[in-house]
């Protein structure tokens, strides 16, 4: 940080508006009540490896408890209840989710050790507006072109991923319970505190009992989740591999799915593009939340005449990059999430360098403590790497170039995933043309990493079933015609 | 003495043309008297191998067409069809049995069923998409897109029409298709196939083999080029062994009840939504 052309102060965030519990139970039923195996594991802050709280392994008895709950809470309450009135509880819960909303955002910097400029900016913002956004479909359903009278499923298991805990809690919960399901979630092992936060705005907002459970643990919890008879419907936001196990295991139960899986993403910068804009969406568009996004333009496909112009102002830019203590208010790039993602970063990084391409990174004093990584690029990286093929998830940036159009979206759609693509150039009829061409479920032409509850989310190919988000989202909660 | 008429031999077609299956192999057809009809070919792995390959061929092309150059192709079956609406209720007559009534009132409802897809190919994203008023300086709107290549395990008792049914909406989409034709009543889907071939459907965009469903549709499932399976047509016992192998490359399933929806085309398309920024 020393090179930097600017001396920072520390600018930490207050965690005083916090107060985290030494330990934590399993919300069922609108209350807190202990796993019947009494086992806990702990959750740790990622940018220090401090214990914030001890958190319970729900057992195949405590699934079966929370889906009973949410079984009798759609049966007697959720499904009977006006349609207005249950539009009302998600307004509610929107509104103590924005009172709250630094609260929330401190939290998840914590627990998760993303910087606390995205989790106040971007998640818990976000987070909120998923709820306001999806209280005004709960009374406005026949309008969703899904034919006269949709039907919720009934009882939800959903099981979301690390990356963006609270926000994904919200893409998943605000559109259930809008819809009259009632739901199970389970949060990921390595973030649940705010999971467990938002029990506590369930009750505050008088959420009838059992409509919201909260079962907390690890993958054998959200297995159990996945194969329980009494769940009508999984929602799952996480790998491409566990998501193959989920379609495998429902096969055979004939429960519906919608999956938000891995990705790969091009980002396409053409030799017309807005340099600087497009610099700054590479920056986005790897480096936002620490590159740990299913959509985040992890291959970089410049235009090979504008490749060596494109990489210098990159590496300038990333000299400028924050990296640090997640709660300090000017850092950019924070800690990785867990010793096991970063043991996957440095994996794939080494395999990067043995397979032939060039790393980079900006000089940077990494903490001693903690989980990190430093800003990355790879340069000379062909297809055939792994690199280029595989889900990193993590601060490290592929970059290859092409010649024609053509090239660069055949080079785009060569995987096996189709969550996200990002598309530069300042010509109108080719951001169109290759938007058209490029098979991924969200395009981003001249922006990147753009996100919004009235924006269909949700990929093509390998990256899932089904979207979330908007009026397309309402599908995966509703059984209408078919 | 009273002329010899001249028998067809029954045949898959593939890429726009009839070859015999590479295994050499056929099998008999009775029709519902119990009586033998012809031995269409039993298609293999390779023939349903060499049909994906040409429905993949057809993609960029047939999912490029204008919405309307598609719905005029569409409507272009429909006329070619009816002009063999007697040789389809012959033979459904022949294989399926009823009434030559009945017959000729499926083809017909076949026929309207094409008439009736050829009008939604530039309809459907006018309904199934959107402009999304997001909280930003972002023009943002969601479109339906093709899926790509669609198997199909069409409905089995009503020989034309289940597979009328199945194969319109997925083409009317944009997608490419390898078909399986009913096990036992193949026959309609075969001269189908010449009707296909003279209505200016591009070839491979359709691709309709013969055989057994238990024998290809495993591979259909597991076979990593094909994108969506429609198994309408598949016996409720080996749909969760489909299903399994499909997970592979997570292939959109569906299994359909009859009544014709342009939720028989949205399940094989996907929703694409654009982002760009607004400003001087």
């Amino acid at each position: 940080m020393s090179k930097s052309p600017f001396e920072y102060a520390p600018a930490p965030e207050s965690r005083a508006v916090v107060s985290i519990k030494s330990q934590y139970g399993l919300f069922i039923n609108g209350a807190w009540v202990e796993p019947k195996t009494k086992n806990k594991f702990a959750t740790i802050n990622p940018a220090n490896e401090e214990v914030l709280s001890k958190i319970s392994q729900a057992s195949d008895s405590d699934v079966d408890r929370a889906v009973k709950a949410a079984r009798d809470a759609f049966t007697k309450t959720w499904s009977k209840m006006p349609a207005r009135e249950r539009g009302k509880y998600l307004y509610r819960i929107a509104r103590i989710m924005q009172e709250r909303a630094r609260e929330f955002a401190v939290l998840e910097t914590l627990d998760n050790g993303k910087p606390i400029r995205e989790s106040r900016d971007v998640d818990i913002p976000l987070a909120a507006a998923h709820f306001f956004y999806h209280a005004g479909w709960a009374d406005k359903l026949e309008y969703a072109g899904l034919g006269a009278n949709p039907k919720p499923h009934g009882v939800v298991g959903q099981i979301i991923p690390w990356n963006f805990p609270l926000l994904m809690l919200a893409w998943k919960i605000a559109p259930a319970i809008a819809t009259g399901n009632t739901v199970v979630l389970k949060p990921a092992e390595t973030t649940p505190l705010t999971a467990l936060l938002f029990a506590e705005v369930c009750q505050q907002a008088d959420l009838p009992a059992g409509v919201v459970n909260i079962i907390t643990g690890d993958g054998a919890t959200g297995a159990a989740l996945v194969k329980h008879p009494g769940i009508d419907k999984i929602a799952f936001t996480g790998s491409t591999g566990v998501g193959k196990l989920i379609a495998r295991s429902i096969a055979i139960s004939g429960k519906s799915a919608t999956l938000e899986l891995g990705g790969k993403a091009a980002n396409v910068v053409f030799d017309d593009a807005p340099i600087d804009e497009a610099i700054e969406g590479i920056v986005n568009g790897i480096f936002f939340n620490q590159g740990h996004v299913c959509c985040a333009g992890s291959r970089l496909i410049v235009q090979e005449n504008i490749h060596d112009e494109v990489l210098e102002k990159l590496k300038r830019r990333m000299s400028l990059i924050r990296v640090g203590d997640p709660l300090d208010k000017n850092t950019d790039l924070g800690a990785i999430n867990s010793a096991e993602q970063l043991a996957k970063i440095k994996e794939l990084s080494i395999s990067g360098d043995a397979e032939g391409a060039f790393r980079w990174s900006p000089d940077c004093v990494l903490p001693s403590k903690g989980f990190w990584f430093a800003p990355t690029i790879f340069t000379g990286v062909t297809q055939a790497h792994r690199i280029a093929r595989e889900e990193i998830f993590g601060p490290v940036l592929s970059i290859l170039t092409f010649r024609t159009p053509q090239e660069a979206i055949e080079k785009a759609n060569n995987t096996p995933f189709g969550l996200s693509a990002g598309v530069w150039s300042e010509k109108g009829s080719r951001i169109l043309w290759a938007s058209k061409a490029l098979k991924a479920g969200v395009i981003w032409a001249n922006t990147f990493n753009k996100f919004d509850p009235a924006s269909p989310f949700g990929g093509y190919k390998e990256s899932g079933w089904g979207r979330e988000g908007g009026r397309h989202g309402l599908a995966a909660y509703l059984k209408g015609a078919k | 003495m009273s002329r010899i008429d001249v028998k067809k031999t029954y045949k898959l077609f593939i890429a726009g043309q009839f070859p015999r299956s590479e295994s050499g192999r056929s099998y008999e057809i009775k029709g519902a008297n119990g009586k033998f009809i012809a031995n269409p070919a039993l298609a293999s792995r390779k023939d349903l191998r060499d049909s994906v390959t040409a429905a993949k061929l057809a993609l960029p092309g047939w999912s490029a067409a204008t919405a309307f150059n598609r719905g005029q192709i569409l409507y272009r079956i429909a006329e070619i069809m009816e002009g063999r609406s007697e040789q389809f209720a012959a033979e459904i007559l022949a294989l399926e049995g009823g009434t030559s009534k009945d017959a000729k009132a499926q083809v017909a409802q076949a026929i309207d069923l094409w008439v009736w897809y050829a009008g939604w190919c530039d309809k459907i994203s006018t309904i199934a998409g959107a402009t999304n008023p997001i909280a930003g300086p972002y023009y943002n709107f969601t479109i339906p897109e093709e899926l790509g290549v669609v198997g199909i395990i069409a409905e089995q008792k009503e020989s034309l029409l289940g597979l009328v049914a199945a194969i319109a909406p997925v083409i009317a989409a944009g997608n490419s298709a390898v078909v399986i034709a009913s096990e036992k009543r193949p026959l309609p889907a075969i001269t189908l196939s010449e009707a296909l071939a003279t209505s200016d459907l591009p070839a491979g965009v359709l691709n309709i083999l013969t055989g057994k469903v238990s024998e290809l549709a495993p591979w259909m499932a597991s076979h990593m080029e094909i994108d969506g399976l429609d198994i309408s047509g598949v016996d409720s016992k080996i749909e969760a062994e489909l299903r399994v192998a499909g997970a592979e490359n997570l292939k959109r399933i569906h299994r359909f009840n009859k009544s014709p929806s342009p939720q028989r085309m949205l399940a094989f398309m996907e929703s694409k939504t654009v982002w760009h920024p607004i400003g001087v």
